[in-house]
């Protein structure tokens, strides 16, 4: 078994640093198991998404439209499971909307050859509008069921589970895909892709192909990321999550992902994503106002891309 | 009388000695060149020259004064112009606008375009090239012209030492005549001009004095009259090299035409391209090399990226191996079919990635229910790199890293470690070293005596005298006919390059 490699080194040492920091300073709330447990939860729907968003950076792409996507797949969740679907099936028709979703994007930017940032752009924008279509602008109510245990508090009968089965799936997904990443030929293929489209072409790899699949994994992911927003609301919400992309991507990117393409892993990922998440918990445990945490989050944001750079010199 | 002196110049890059003890002299109204094997240190002199890296020991003069620039801008100013092997011109500028980019005329704040437009134009007059419209952007410009203008950017101001770095290695033989016509007018006015090159004849024909580089030592030096291109050879990789001859085929010149026809691995019939090639016709057997030879932009890439399935085919049929039908790369690599790009620094290699990962990228080796062969892909690396003597740290450096030529055996690498039928090699040898040359030739006739077929294009036609068995010429999207290398010379390849095939039609 291989060390992690240095560009995912850098963010778990400022995960520590950042976590040690206020373990320091904060109150003794903080560093209690009850806190480790909320952060976790919270940061479950950034991170599932930005488990798809890391296959489309390190494929060279962008995707915009996570946010809505997630706001499109709550409002599934709830319409499918008011029409009488099982909480399963409705969770699948929140992932499957996602993925139509991360098609439609897939197929405009490969066959139309658009780049991806416009084009999710405008799904961005047409996703939300879709989102708020099926609600009619308001929020869904739904029957209760198991799928808003996903992400809940743990209650003394469950307390055996550590965290809830949302965080489970979390780690579940994060370990299968950073294995397709880093030991299966498609996820090779994906890092050549991103590293060099031509090269990549040059050696047969189906490049439209692949990246209209990477697309839809990213619209997949955030669809199951959408039922984990559902869990924690108990309703649909069109206007749930609206920026919401930008968390997710701003996670990539701490973890050590290139906007260019080519660099990117699942646990720098998911080590960028708890970064933020300590961030806003130790500041809000520590009184700080919300202006306060979302300054030093924008600042650890450009610290961490310009560190990198920095290193790559 | 010197110009500008490098006085005992010693640098390193961690442990690695990029040159040690180096000492040269330029002199105003003389062209000098610097030669030596990718790695050598060239690359690192330019450097030192131009400022952009300041070495470790030794000094260096400029009139007589010492010279010590911290930085680009400084050694220009000191009249030391630069133009780099990658040309350095933002592609959507216009050509007025790259040549005044950084130092722009300005009138109350306002550019000046009047002053724009007319020292423009005597910049590009004092080259003599007039004809290169000023208001044209970069991207539409040739590869030749861009040069020119890079060339003006570089000699506006006072520049009295112009170092050229690489200039001809995408430039085909009449642009190069061009560009030298160019240099001796610069010369004639007293310019010192530090030129380098991989071209051993061109050196001999344009220089006055030359010095050779190895190993970051200067290994001979004195006034290119008095030297051969044999000579210089030697001295740069401290060998005598191998006369090369042309090869003893194992084909028939001309094939039989009762020969099977499951011998003929490619067979492309009267291909037409979008907007070359225009008719093209090749067979291709196994065992045999072919080569097509031709100006840059004549469609030679074109006609191997159409059989490749990369670039768009109008009509006409292209069989692989006994399939015909449209191609895909994808396709064609399963069939047994692969290309290597003649731009190996975006196309051909991911530069980020790996030795090791490059070399597999077509094939990656894996086990059972599809997961990776992380030892597999090393073992093929290793092969490979031991088999071609690729010079690498290890298979995990990042191909960015390595020279040209090894960078050039990487991606030849992949080919072979892929185990394809047929090869087409498109411009396999452009800007690499001649040891890298030598092992590229050598694997190419390896290949064919193991029975497979190679498909070989380049603008450097006693390459292709010596390589291959048949030698067509592309002109202007034109495939000429086929002919034995044996009842072929330059004299008479050049002249169907740049005027088309002739010949009374067989």
């Amino acid at each position: 078994m291989k060390l992690p490699s240095r560009n995912v080194l850098a963010p778990l040492l400022g995960l520590l640093g950042v976590y040690a920091l206020f373990a320091l300073l904060g109150p003794d709330s903080f560093s209690s198991a009850r806190n480790l447990e909320t952060m976790a939860r919270q940061t479950t729907i950034v991170g599932v998404a930005a488990i798809g968003m890391t296959l489309v950076i390190i494929s060279g792409g962008i995707d915009l439209s996570a946010g809505s996507i997630i706001a499109l797949s709550t409002v599934v969740v709830a319409a499918t499971m008011n029409a009488g679907a099982s909480p399963l099936v409705s969770a699948i028709a929140g992932m499957g909307a996602g993925a139509a979703a991360g098609l439609v994007n897939g197929l405009i930017i490969t066959r139309l050859r658009v780049v991806p940032f416009i084009v999710t752009l405008g799904t961005l924008l047409i996703v939300r509008g879709l989102a708020k279509g099926i609600a009619d602008e308001q929020k869904i109510d739904a029957p209760l069921s198991w799928l808003i245990d996903l992400l809940a508090a743990l209650s003394p009968s469950t307390r055996w589970m550590i965290v809830p089965p949302g965080v489970w799936l979390l780690l579940l997904l994060a370990v299968g895909v950073a294995a397709m990443l880093r030991s299966t030929p498609v996820g090779r293929h994906i890092v050549a892709t991103g590293s060099s489209e031509a090269t990549a072409r040059l050696c047969g790899i189906r490049v439209e192909r692949l990246k209209t699949g990477v697309y839809v994994a990213s619209g997949a992911a955030a669809g199951v990321a959408g039922v984990m927003q559902f869990s924690r609301l108990t309703v649909g919400d069109p206007t749930v999550a609206v920026g919401l992309e930008l968390d997710v991507i701003a996670a990539v990117v701490i973890g050590g992902g290139s906007l260019s393409g080519g660099e990117g892993s699942i646990l720098g990922t998911l080590v960028g994503a708890l970064i933020m998440t300590v961030i806003r918990s130790g500041c809000s445990q520590m009184g700080l106002p919300n202006w306060v945490q979302e300054i030093v989050t924008g600042g650890i944001i450009v610290a961490a891309v310009a560190l990198d750079r920095w290193r790559h010199r | 009388m010197s110009l500008l002196r490098v006085n005992g110049v010693g640098h390193h890059f961690g442990a690695t000695r990029a040159l040690h003890d180096v000492s040269l002299q330029l002199a105003a109204g003389s062209i000098h060149a610097l030669i030596g094997e990718n790695g050598a240190g060239k690359s690192t002199l330019v450097k030192t020259l131009s400022g952009a890296l300041r070495p470790d020991t030794g000094t260096l003069t400029l009139h007589d004064e010492p010279f010590a620039p911290a930085e680009p801008s400084q050694a220009r100013d000191a009249g030391v112009a630069t133009v780099y092997q990658e040309l350095s011109l933002a592609p959507h500028l216009t050509v007025a606008q790259s040549l005044f980019l950084g130092h722009e005329p300005t009138r109350f704040g306002w550019l000046d375009t009047t002053t724009i437009l007319t020292e423009a134009t005597t910049a590009l007059s004092r080259l003599q090239r007039t004809d290169i419209p000023l208001d044209a952007r970069i991207l539409d410009l040739s590869i030749a012209d861009r040069q020119i203008v890079e060339i003006a950017r570089a000699l506006h101001g006072q520049a009295s030492v112009l170092v050229l770095d690489e200039p001809t290695s995408s430039l085909t033989g009449e642009d190069a005549s061009r560009l030298f016509d160019v240099l001796r007018r610069l010369r004639d006015e007293g310019l010192a001009i530090l030129y380098i090159s991989h071209f051993l004849e061109e050196i001999v024909d344009l220089t006055d004095q030359y010095t050779v580089l190895r190993d970051g030592e200067v290994t001979g030096g004195g006034a290119t009259a008095e030297t051969n291109a044999t000579e210089l050879a030697t001295m740069m990789v401290g060998r005598p090299l191998l006369q090369r001859t042309k090869r003893t085929s194992t084909v028939r010149d001309t094939p039989d035409p009762a020969a099977p026809q499951d011998d003929i691995l490619v067979h492309v019939d009267h291909l037409h391209g979008s907007p070359l090639p225009i008719d093209a016709t090749i067979e291709l057997h196994r065992g045999e090399i072919l080569g097509i030879g031709g100006l840059v932009g004549s469609g030679r890439s074109e006609l191997v990226r159409a059989i490749f399935g990369l670039d768009p085919v109008t009509s006409g049929t292209i069989r692989i191996l006994g399939v015909s039908g449209p191609t895909t790369p994808t396709a064609c690599l399963d069939a047994g079919l692969g290309l290597l790009s003649e731009d190996r620094a975006t196309e051909g290699l991911a530069l980020n990635l790996s030795v090791a990962d490059n070399t597999v990228m077509s094939r990656w080796p894996t086990r059972r229910r599809g997961w990776l062969d992380l030892l597999g892909r090393d073992r093929a690396a290793e092969r490979w790199i031991d088999e071609l003597g690729i010079r690498t740290p290890s298979p995990e450096s990042t191909v960015g890293s390595l020279s040209g030529g090894n960078q050039q055996k990487v991606a030849l690498a992949r080919l072979l470690h892929h185990n394809v039928d047929v090869l087409l090699l498109d411009e396999p040898t452009r800007g690499i070293d001649i040891a890298s040359k030598e092992t590229i030739y050598a694997c190419i006739e390896g290949l064919a005596d193991q029975g497979k077929a190679i498909l070989v294009t380049s603008s450097h036609l006693p390459e292709l005298l010596s390589l291959c068995d048949r030698i067509a010429i592309m002109h202007r999207g034109q495939l000429g006919p086929f002919r034995p290398a044996a009842d072929r010379d330059e004299h008479e390849m050049i002249l169907e390059a740049t005027l088309g095939d002739r010949s009374p039609a067989p």
